[in-house]
């Protein structure tokens, strides 16, 4: 089976141990995390974890199985990326002069459609949301001129499709 | 001491009163209707235990020599009795040594509750004496694990870890408590856990699903069972036998499936993996229906996967989503209890014999009688085998004892050749095969069913793991029976040596000492077999003993077991030699 870019979504309660667990799944099966984001979800007091891995549909369907058993997991889905509607942000920390010497940064700026966030004497800072080819783009535009910092966030995603938590905890608490 | 022992009381429902954390503890325990737990105390748990001292009419704590012992034999009574196994300890190496029986009753699904102590709040973090990160270390062995900081967590926490332990596919449970946690007092409260939000411990069975597996049992003209511990944990037995009976299809056990069927049954066929049985292996892949109930299709039951049962149309029986698909492609999944499940599908289940393909497991069985089991079971050369032990205790006991065993040739032994005509009767470790399960487990077994007899098998590999469990054997007065089968060899790594490792004995050769004076030590009856003549008799003696009795009966050296597939070989290609 062929590998390809998935994204699983966790609904879970939000549980101190709980990302270990998570976690300890993929590493018991030797597979990596590419990004991890937690935060809140639609449903108050409950998280979503959104992790994106690199592997084949069978390793992503046992994985999310395995996830879906732990006692704090609510639901987990997986999609490719054709069904789900994803960011992920980047912020360069790159040197002020660059931005008045080099008249092509400006362009790039212009053309990724990336926002200055503040500039400073020594250096300035440029945000970047978009597709992970989106930013990769910009990184590579920006990389000859030298970047200072780069650093990329995990990818938030939502899915094409329906996900029905809020039934689904009503169904757990009439069960 | 009258003062200290003073009667307490266990709070009516609905009222509160201001107790301690570590009283708290014990309250739940009685509330979940523990009467026994396996420990071994320390400073981080102490609180917990002085309140044990006032509690000992009520929970008696048996203190084992090892925390592991603790672990196994809390396995043991749980497997015994269906309830769930209690095992307490300290923080930091009392903690870390629960680890492997956790691991153990996570693959093999045993209920089982482990309360651990915990340095104070203020410390955790610091590296304080004794502090280690169980919850961390933990977490990938237990169904779910909890740290209490607070004591008014203790309550709620402990339901909880009761009900997730025993609900669903059964499992272990830790709960790590600090000790500020064990003595602050607070208002207790009990109520019972009736469901967590976030966990559906049994799927609602489909009724879709019965009834395609009921059509696809009907036009089978070779169906066959492969029942596992689900039969056990779910309580099925009967709906098993009723199904097997009224459809006339063979059936089989996976190891940890022994006994949920009667073993003398006509259609109860043997066992399949890697030691089981050779019709029931090699029939796996000319069946046209495999019908897998509550078992997993473990490495060491299907060997290569790219060869098995492809021929066959399978049908999953499974309380544990995660485990469809998993291994084996299941044609039709059904998920729920195999109880609930299996009272569903049986009035959807038409009449059948199925005579020639049930005698086709006779035959295959004539050619496993001729090259393996009359030699096992009844050798005419001069060393004793294990069989023939095996048999020996079979007639001694009825076919009426539990058979705890531990790992390795021994075990493949007892679970090819003991007989049992009552379910939980074989405690194995089965999963995680883990060296040194036999003997603490035992003395579990054996509390939790004081009514039965329990006989560990142990090699003489594994029995050195945790022969220190005999002083809990001593100072408990427990009346099991222990069979070490000595071969002087670590005799399945032996084996394999042999076989696949042109016979280099790589540290497999054991120099022993000698286990009689050493029971004899601990004050336990103890006699050595070393020939033919003595076996019947001294097993009828040690079975006939109201006390513990320690027999060692010196097997030859260097014999195999077999049938036998290789790793990674596929059922098909079952080895008799």
């Amino acid at each position: 089976m062929k590998k390809k870019w998935f994204t699983i979504s966790v609904y879970s309660e939000n549980n101190v141990g709980l990302l270990n667990r998570i976690s300890g799944i993929f590493l018991k099966r030797h597979i990596n995390i590419e990004s991890l984001n937690v935060s809140k979800s639609e449903i108050e007091n409950v998280s979503k974890f959104t992790i994106v891995v690199f592997t084949t549909e069978e390793w992503t369907r046992k994985i999310v199985g395995q996830i879906e058993k732990q006692i704090e997991v609510i639901k987990a889905f997986y999609h490719t990326d054709e069904e789900t509607i994803y960011q992920e942000s980047a912020i360069f920390k790159i040197a002020s002069n660059l931005l008045f010497d080099e008249r092509q940064i400006q362009n790039i700026i212009k053309e990724s459609n990336a926002q200055i966030v503040t500039v400073s004497r020594d250096f300035f800072v440029l945000a970047k949301t978009g597709r992970k080819g989106e930013i990769d783009e910009v990184y590579q535009q920006l990389l000859p001129y030298g970047i200072m910092q780069f650093v990329r966030s995990g990818r938030i995603a939502v899915s094409k499709a329906e996900m029905q938590i809020t039934a689904l905890l009503r169904g757990f608490q009439h069960s | 001491m009258e003062t200290v022992k003073e009667k307490k009381e266990i709070p009516e429902k609905g009222t509160a009163m201001k107790i301690s954390g570590a009283e708290a503890i014990i309250h739940c325990l009685l509330a979940e209707g523990v009467d026994l737990i396996y420990g071994y105390p320390g400073g981080a748990i102490m609180p917990v235990y002085d309140e044990l001292y006032k509690f000992q009419d009520k929970l008696a704590h048996i203190l084992t020599r090892h925390e592991q012992g603790a672990t196994h034999a809390a396995q043991g009574f749980a497997r015994a009795t269906g309830k769930v196994g209690v095992a307490m300890a300290t923080s930091g190496p009392g903690a870390t040594n629960l680890v492997t029986g956790l691991a153990d009753a996570q693959i093999d699904s045993t209920p089982m509750v482990c309360i651990t102590g915990q340095v104070p709040r203020h410390l955790l973090g610091s590296d304080a004496f004794q502090e280690t990160d169980i919850i961390g270390i933990s977490t990938p062995v237990t169904k779910w694990n909890y740290q209490i900081t607070q004591a008014s967590e203790i309550p709620e926490i402990l339901a909880k870890a009761f009900y997730i332990a025993k609900s669903g596919r059964p499992g272990p449970v830790l709960i790590d408590i600090t000790k500020n946690a064990q003595f602050e007092e607070f208002e207790f409260h009990y109520e019972p856990c009736k469901g967590v939000r976030s966990y559906k411990a049994v799927p609602q069975p489909n009724i879709d699903a019965i009834t395609e597996a009921a059509n696809l049992i009907n036009k089978a003209k070779k169906p066959y069972i492969v029942f596992g511990q689900g039969v056990i944990l779910g309580e099925a037995e009967k709906e098993l036998k009723a199904l097997v009976e009224k459809a006339g299809i063979p059936a089989a056990w996976t190891i940890l499936g022994l006994s949920a069927m009667d073993t003398e049954h006509p259609l109860n066929v043997g066992m399949v993996g890697m030691h089981g049985n050779y019709g029931p292996n090699i029939l796996t892949n000319e069946c046209d229906v495999l019908i897998a109930i509550g078992m997993r299709f473990d490495d060491r039951v299907t060997g290569s996967l790219d060869t098995y049962a492809k021929q066959a149309k399978v049908i999953h029986f499974e309380i544990d989503p995660a485990e469809i698909d998993k291994n084996v492609k299941a044609d039709v999944a059904v998920l729920g209890n195999a109880k609930e499940t299996l009272e569903l599908l049986l009035p959807k289940i038409q009449p059948n014999t199925h005579t020639d393909w049930h005698d086709e497991f006779k035959k295959k069985y004539k050619i496993e009688y001729e090259a393996v089991i009359k030699n096992d079971v009844h050798p005419t050369k001069a060393g004793l085998t294990m069989g023939e032990v095996i048999e020996e205790i079979n007639l001694a006991s009825n076919n009426k004892a539990v058979i705890v065993t531990d790992v390795g040739q021994h075990q493949m032994i007892a679970c090819r050749y003991a007989k049992f005509n009552q379910s939980k009767s074989n405690i194995t470790s089965g999963g995680l095969g883990t060296m040194g399960f036999a003997l603490p487990a035992a003395i579990g077994a054996k509390m939790g069913a004081m009514h039965r007899e329990v006989v560990a098998i142990i090699g003489d590999g594994g029995y050195q793991m945790t022969i220190q469990e005999l002083g809990t054997i001593f100072q408990n007065k427990t009346p099991v029976k222990i069979v070490v089968l000595n071969n002087e060899h670590l005799g399945m790594v032996r084996q394999w040596q042999e076989l696949f490792f042109e016979s280099r004995y790589a540290s497999t050769v054991m120099t022993n000492p000698d286990f009689v004076k050493i029971a004899e030590g601990y004050h336990i009856k103890a006699k050595r077999v070393k020939e033919r003549k003595d076996l019947k008799t001294t097993v009828q003696e040690m079975i006939a003993s109201k006390e513990a009795y320690f027999l060692e009966v010196c097997v030859e050296k260097e014999d195999n077991v077999f049938p036998m597939i290789p790793s990674g070989a596929s059922v098909s290609d079952i080895r008799l030699k």
